[in-house]
């Protein structure tokens, strides 16, 4: 049953919701005007020589092919996984459905060494079988690379989506005639359409972004441009131009995927929603087992085989205090940005879908803003504002901790709207019926059932922030190493043996975390 | 559960940033691993308490630009001479002693920063597939049909962007346009930095690439049987570049006195005598014990040409070059 949203909300946005949003717009603006404040230095001249020339073009084009390749495959492992854990009689739900989001924990150049360790001479399969494998590299390399440790993201959002649906929708369409297929493809997928769009903007921003993964699969793509002018001609002005380019080109994404959101949302019939019966695989079974075992095996296997293979061929050169010291700290930034990060996310979320309206359509747009912007431009932009407004406040866990919530807080957005769009109005405005106040209701009813998505977005926070890099050793107080730091301190010399030890670290104690990412949503 | 939330981000936000004004603070593009020894052991003879922020050379070269006369930053220490030449107008100026000890080909005649380490351009190649007789005397000859597609380079790396400087320093804009174009006619495969060339040759991807000296000790010194060698060209060609890596003290800084202590504890033999011995780079003052790995200092010399460090650290011409001709 379907229900418009403009319904009867014609009462202003309380204070608790308009503060939030406030600060987050003004927080997602900054690096936007620090960008546009530099491109302003431009000259024309120069401008046509290093914006406006055909090489750019080329650049992306092969970054659009990058993110339809990415965008592809990481559908095609995310949507049968997802089923298969959420509607099939697959044994061990709980070990599959840990198995397609511990992913997560790998950092993008952990992947890439890995899918790179694998072959070659020094290769793992060199090493083990005397084969020597073709190096992956190439569009074929990095689309393999990236999908492999963005999947999950998708998976999460169809999982949760795929727990929500009321099966009673699909039993109506069996039973009016329609196949096991058919329904699917006619009552099952338009429902998964918002968490199919929140994830592929999500996965598709990550991708405009990346240069580390693609500079290691030797792929040229847009943000190669960008990263030249910082690093090679040690220039912020070009850079910015090329920088809003970029960001002209999530702004699309982010715009088609809002057009092709549309404002009807699914919801639920009246009563509480069963379960479904859990579907039989029957013969397909061992075909299941061999998909979800290659999966499994190329986007965990791969990385901690390799990892462990450098760590065996080095020797043990890790310093445990030095380690825990990292983790201790990466901690003490990443768990309270998490908190704030759900905290604003979710007021902002409930503005956005029960106060539509022309200024909260632009905030649902804007807060993928943070996410866009290239973490270099965005921690000079930081730094820029620190300095000019509030020169006490730079370089300090304070500012760190504000830029990380503002860069990650799209992550935080969508498992939150998925749920809240689901979850639906009916409950409060029972609640308001009965006498309570607005937020009162919102407290009592819609709050609980939201617990579990917001614990899914603050872990996807925490789990982003302990791989970053490039805001951290730029803001970070000075002498403050993370986990990612130590890692890169390392890398920077070309000491990979000794920085293996430190990559294992980041994966293992984020595969902690994301464990936990299931545990509480079981529990439904 | 809120107690330990609000707990948590008050113990998040008291963490100090103010460093005290005795206290010098480093902006390094050098790694932890290397270095980080260098900056304990002169915490413990000068008892100058350093704060050092690593991170990459090119990263910090932007924040500095960016922070202008409110860095905090009073020493940068760069892993090439480009982010120096590009950060030179923060510089403050040093007084012409300091560079006095250092060897002629080394020096910054501008006095703006000092050298702390030299490192030449080398050629790489497969000791597997390669016979002596097929090493090219010249950077030039690698523009010759028989090395089609066996050339490795990295077109983003500083070190070679650095090489392309001294070409047009040393020959012309049109020559080396020239070159440039022939070794892309020769399809010379484009790697991310040096580690992967020398990657690539032991992978057999390729059988020749131009890195610095220094990366390839490093692999030795895991595996001696590792595949690939490493060679000069003919005495005086401009492949055979030497470049530095350098620190300079930031205008910006209210603590110039121990910063000027910290660059000339740089040039100590202590501190030069462990970079050569760790880093596999040469030392930039005379009198040391050599590094096996590396030649003697006088076969460096004799084979480098002859440029003023100074000139090619201009970059923006090179990066206008190597867009023209698409590789950037």
């Amino acid at each position: 049953m379907l229900a418009s949203s403009r319904a009867s909300q014609k009462r202003r946005p309380h204070l608790f919701l308009l503060v939030p949003a406030v600060i987050v717009a003004v927080g997602m603006l900054l690096p936007f005007v620090y960008l546009v404040a530099r491109s302003l230095e431009a000259d024309a001249a120069t401008l046509a020589e290093i914006v406006f020339r055909e090489r750019n073009l080329l650049l992306l084009r092969n970054t659009l092919a990058l993110t339809l390749g990415v965008l592809l495959m990481t559908t095609l492992i995310a949507l049968p996984l997802a089923w298969l854990v959420v509607r099939s009689d697959l044994k061990f739900k709980k070990f599959h459905a840990t198995m397609g989001v511990l992913p997560l924990a790998v950092p993008g150049y952990v992947m890439a060494y890995a899918l790179i360790g694998l072959s070659g001479y020094y290769g793992f399969a060199s090493h083990f079988f005397g084969i020597r494998l073709p190096r992956p590299e190439g569009l074929t390399g990095s689309v393999l690379a990236l999908s492999l440790y963005t999947f999950p993201y998708l998976f999460l959002n169809l999982r949760a989506s795929l727990l929500g649906l009321d099966p009673g929708l699909e039993e109506t369409a069996r039973s009016l005639g329609r196949t096991p297929w058919q329904t699917f493809f006619a009552v099952v997928v338009p429902h998964l359409v918002p968490a199919l769009l929140s994830g592929w903007l999500v996965i598709g921003l990550y991708v405009l972004g990346d240069f580390g993964v693609i500079a290691l699969m030797r792929y040229e793509v847009f943000s190669y441009a960008i990263y030249t002018q910082y690093s090679g001609a040690f220039d912020r002005v070009y850079a910015a131009w090329l920088s809003l380019m970029l960001m002209a080109v999530t702004l699309s994404f982010i715009l088609i995927e809002a057009r092709l959101r549309g404002r009807r949302y699914v919801r639920t019939g009246k009563g509480a929603a069963r379960r479904a019966a859990p579907i039989p695989l029957g013969r397909a079974r061992p075909l299941v087992w061999l998909f979800l075992t290659s999966v499994y095996i190329a986007s965990i296997g791969l990385p901690l085989m390799v990892l462990s293979y450098w760590i065996w061929r080095a020797g043990p050169l890790v310093d445990p205090g030095e380690v825990a010291t990292a983790f201790y700290r990466t901690a003490l930034v990443a768990v309270p940005a998490a908190l704030i990060a759900i905290s604003l996310a979710v007021p902002v979320v409930y503005l956005t879908v029960r106060f539509p309206s022309p200024a909260s359509s632009a905030l649902d747009r804007l807060v993928y803003l943070g996410y866009a912007v290239p973490p270099l431009a965005f921690a000079l932009s930081m730094a820029f504002f620190a300095l000019r407004a509030a020169p006490w406040l730079y370089q300090t866990a304070t500012l760190l901790i504000f830029a990380y919530v503002m860069t990650f807080l799209a992550l935080a957005i969508g498992p939150v709207r998925s749920r809240l769009l689901q979850i639906g109005p009916r409950y409060e405005e029972v609640s308001r019926s009965l006498g309570h106040g607005p937020f009162a209701s919102f407290m009592l009813t819609t709050f609980p059932l939201l617990r579990t998505s917001m614990l899914s977005g603050a872990l996807l926070v925490f789990i982003m922030i302990v791989k970053e890099l490039p805001i951290t050793f730029l803001l970070a107080p000075i002498g403050y190493s993370t986990l990612a730091t130590t890692v890169f301190s390392r890398t920077s010399e070309g000491m990979m043996a000794e920085a293996a030890p430190h990559a294992l670290m980041i994966v293992l104690f984020s595969s902690l975390f994301v464990g936990l990412i299931l545990r509480h949503e079981g529990r439904r | 559960m809120r107690s330990l939330i609000a707990g948590f981000i008050a113990l998040a936000l008291s963490i100090p940033a103010a460093v005290q004004a005795q206290e010098l603070t480093i902006y390094s593009g050098r790694g932890e691993a290397l270095i980080g020894p260098v900056i304990k052991k002169f915490e413990e003879d000068t008892g100058i308490k350093a704060n050092v922020r690593y991170a990459g050379t090119a990263e910090l070269a932007t924040l500095l630009q960016e922070e202008g006369d409110q860095s905090p930053a009073d020493v940068f220490w760069a892993q090439d001479g480009g982010a120096l030449g590009a950060i030179a107008p923060l510089f403050a100026d040093l007084p012409p002693e300091m560079n006095q000890g250092v060897a002629e080909a080394f020096r910054n005649v501008n006095n703006k920063w000092v050298p702390t380490s030299g490192r030449s351009r080398v050629l790489v190649y497969s000791k597997e597939r390669v016979q002596e007789a097929d090493l090219p005397a010249s950077i030039d000859d690698l523009t010759d049909p028989k090395y089609k597609g066996k050339v490795a380079w990295a077109p983003t790396n500083g070190s070679f962007q650095a090489f392309v400087t001294a070409y047009r320093v040393a020959n012309g804009d049109d020559a080396a346009k020239k070159w440039l174009e022939g070794m892309i006619a020769n399809e010379a495969k484009v790697y991310k930095n040096n580690g992967a060339q020398i990657e690539g040759i032991a992978n057999g991807e390729v059988d020749f690439g131009l890195v610095n000296n220094y990366y390839l000790g490093r692999y030795l010194a895991t595996d001696p049987d590792y595949p690939v060698a490493m060679t000069h060209f003919k005495a005086g060609d401009i492949g055979n570049l030497l470049n530095v890596a350098g620190a300079g003290i930031v205008k910006a800084s209210d603590n110039q006195e121990n910063a000027k202590k910290f660059l000339e504890y740089l040039l100590s033999p202590v501190a030069q005598q462990y970079i050569t011995l760790q880093g596999n780079e040469y030392p930039v003052i005379p009198g040391l014990i050599v590094n096996t790995t590396l030649e003697s200092f006088a076969t460096v010399q004799e084979i480098s040409p002859k440029i003023d460090i100074d000139q090619i650290s201009d970059l923006e011409g090179t990066l206008a070059l190597l867009r023209e001709v698409g590789l950037l």
